[in-house]
C-alpha cells in the first residue's frame, strides 16, 4: 500500500511530520503511522509554553488496540496545541498532514532541522 | 517456529487484511478499520474466521464421564444437539482454558472447542486422563482439518438463513445442528463470542473457500473487532484474563461460578469446593480521559487494590472501559477507583463487566 508523503515536509525516523514557516514548527503524524497505529481514541499533548528537547517524548497517541509515545522532532517552545483532538481524535486518522495536527513549536535551533529526513528518505524508510 | 495457518489465510490477504500472531495462528486483526467493523457486527451482520480454535471431538462408551471429569459444569445436562459453556481447571481449580462443550446431534459424539494454540495440550490431557482412568473414548484432534466461522449481528440470523438448506432461525441459544450452507455440510451453533445473535458454523477446510464466499457483502471482521466486541459484552479472554502461569484464577474468582457444578467429580472440583476468593472480576469504567490497558493498578485511597487484565476504548459507548480482578472490599458496583495509566492516576467506578447490557 502507497502511503501520502507530502514533498514540503520533514520527518522524523519516529514517524513525526515538521512543517516549518518563520521559524515555527507544526508536528504531526504521518499517513504510514496513523495507519499502523489503526483507530485512533485518545492523544494526550503538552501544554502550550511547554519547553521540548529534540528526542523527548511530548504525548501519546492511542489507538484502540496500541499505546505510541510521540517524540519531538526539533527543540523548541510549544505555541499552540490542537485542542480539536480531544474530542475527534480521529482527525489524525482522516487527516493526518491537515486536521489531525498535534502541536506548533518555536523552533530553539533551526540547524536540527537538517538532521530530519527527506520526503524521499523517509519513503525508503517505510518502503 | 513457523505459524500455523487459517484455510481462509490467502482470502484474508487477498483482502489485504492486517494479520498477527495469535496463539501460534497467523489470524487477521483488521481488514478496514477495528471500529468499522465493530459497528458492522453491533448494527448489522459481520463474519469472523476462528478457524483457530480448536475442535476435539470425544465419543465412545465413557464420552459422558470423560467429559465430566475434565470439564466445570455438568455435561449430564446436556441433550442431543445442545451446548454449554465450561471451564477446565487443574487440581488446585485454577483455570487451565474456557470451552464450549457441544453434544452434537447423534447424541453420543462431544465436541469441544479449546481457544487457539491449546488444541495439542487438552487433546493429550483428555488421553492421558481417559489412560489413567481407563476410560473407553476416542478422542480425535480434528483442528487441522476443520474449519469455524462466526457469523454475528442483529441480522445474522436472518443471512444464515438465508443461506442453509434448513431452518436455522428455529436453533436455541447453545444449540447446535447440523445442515448445509451454500452447499457445504456443517454444524451450525447459535454460540458467538460477541454480545450479539448469531451462529458459530463449523466444517471441512476443503469447503472453507466456498463457505466464506457464500457470505459475500457480510462483512469481514477481524480479531481487533472481535476482541473490542467481546470486551464490552464481558467476555473473558483465555490466556489474558486468566492464565495458569501468568493470571492464575479460580471460576469463582472470574465470575465463572456459573460453569461450576460441584455435584460431579471433576479435576479441581475439591480445591473449588474449599475455595474462599480474595478477589474477584470486575468491571472498570474511567471517569476521566484516557484508556484502560492490561497491566494497569487498581487504587483506592492511594493503595492498590487490583490490576486489569484488558480494556480498551469502547467503540459503541465511546466510553474507556476495563475488565480486572479487585480485592473483594471494593468489588461492589459503583464503588469510586482510581486507575493508574503511565503514572496519571485516572478516576473509575467499578461496575458490573456487562457494559453492553448494563447501557442498553
Amino acid at each position: 500500500m502507497m502511503f501520502d508523503i507530502p514533498d514540503d515536509l520533514k520527518y522524523a525516523a519516529s514517524h513525526e511530520w515538521v512543517a516549518v514557516e518563520n521559524g515555527t514548527a507544526t508536528i504531526g503524524i504521518t499517513e504510514f503511522a496513523q495507519d499502523e497505529l489503526g483507530d485512533i481514541v485518545f492523544v494526550e499533548l503538552p501544554s502550550v509554553g511547554e519547553e521540548l528537547t529534540k528526542d523527548s517524548e511530548f504525548g501519546v497517541v492511542e489507538s484502540i488496540k496500541a499505546v505510541s509515545d510521540l517524540y519531538a522532532p526539533v527543540s523548541g517552545t510549544v505555541e499552540a496545541v490542537n485542542d480539536d483532538l480531544t474530542n475527534a481524535p480521529e482527525l489524525v486518522n482522516d487527516d493526518p498532514y491537515g486536521d489531525g495536527w498535534f502541536i506548533t513549536v518555536s523552533l530553539a535551533d533551526t540547524r536540527e532541522l537538517d538532521a530530519l529526513r527527506s520526503p524521499e528518505a523517509y519513503e525508503e524508510q517505510t518502503a | 517456529m513457523s505459524l500455523r495457518e487459517s484455510p481462509l489465510g490467502a482470502i484474508h490477504r487477498g483482502h489485504d487484511a492486517k494479520m498477527t500472531d495469535f496463539g501460534g495462528w497467523a489470524m487477521p486483526v483488521k481488514y478496514t478499520s477495528i471500529t468499522h467493523e465493530h459497528a458492522a457486527v453491533r448494527d448489522s451482520v459481520g463474519i469472523f474466521d476462528v478457524s483457530h480454535m480448536g475442535e476435539v471431538f470425544v465419543s465412545g462408551p465413557d464420552a459422558t464421564e470423560l467429559m465430566n471429569r475434565l470439564t466445570t459444569n455438568d455435561v449430564a445436562d446436556l441433550s442431543a444437539g445442545d451446548a454449554q459453556y465450561a471451564c477446565i481447571t487443574r487440581e488446585d481449580g485454577v483455570i487451565v482454558d474456557d470451552t464450549v462443550v457441544y453434544l452434537l446431534p447423534d447424541g453420543e459424539t462431544y465436541l469441544f472447542i479449546p481457544n487457539a494454540g491449546h488444541d495439542e495440550e487438552m487433546e493429550a490431557r483428555w488421553r492421558d486422563h481417559a489412560a489413567q482412568w481407563n476410560l473407553s473414548v476416542t478422542i480425535e484432534n480434528r483442528t487441522a482439518s476443520t474449519a469455524m466461522v462466526a457469523v454475528q449481528g442483529p441480522h445474522a440470523v436472518e443471512r444464515v438463513n438465508e443461506e442453509a438448506s434448513t431452518d436455522v432461525s428455529a436453533l436455541g441459544r447453545f444449540s447446535v445442528c447440523e445442515t448445509t450452507i451454500g452447499g457445504v455440510e456443517c454444524l451450525v451453533a447459535r454460540t458467538g463470542y460477541t454480545g450479539e445473535d448469531g451462529f458459530e458454523i463449523v466444517f471441512d477446510v476443503e469447503d472453507a473457500a466456498a463457505l466464506w464466499n457464500t457470505f459475500e457483502g457480510v462483512q469481514p471482521c477481524g480479531l481487533g473487532a472481535r476482541d473490542t466486541l467481546r470486551l464490552e459484552a464481558g467476555l473473558l479472554l483465555s490466556g489474558q484474563d486468566f492464565h495458569p502461569e501468568t493470571e492464575p484464577r479460580t471460576p469463582f474468582e472470574a465470575g465463572l461460578g456459573f460453569v461450576v457444578s460441584l455435584d460431579t467429580e471433576f479435576v479441581g472440583r475439591d480445591a473449588l469446593a474449599d475455595a474462599e476468593p480474595d478477589q474477584s472480576m470486575v468491571g472498570i469504567e474511567l471517569d476521566g480521559r484516557g484508556v484502560p490497558r492490561a497491566g494497569c493498578s487498581v487504587l483506592e485511597a492511594g493503595e492498590s487494590v487490583g490490576t486489569l487484565t484488558s480494556g480498551t476504548m469502547s467503540p459503541t459507548l465511546d466510553l474507556p472501559i476495563g475488565i480486572g480482578y479487585v480485592d473483594e472490599a471494593v468489588a461492589e458496583p459503583g464503588t469510586a477507583v482510581e486507575i493508574e495509566i503511565r503514572g496519571r492516576t485516572i478516576p473509575a467506578t467499578v461496575e458490573t463487566p456487562r457494559f453492553l447490557q448494563r447501557h442498553q
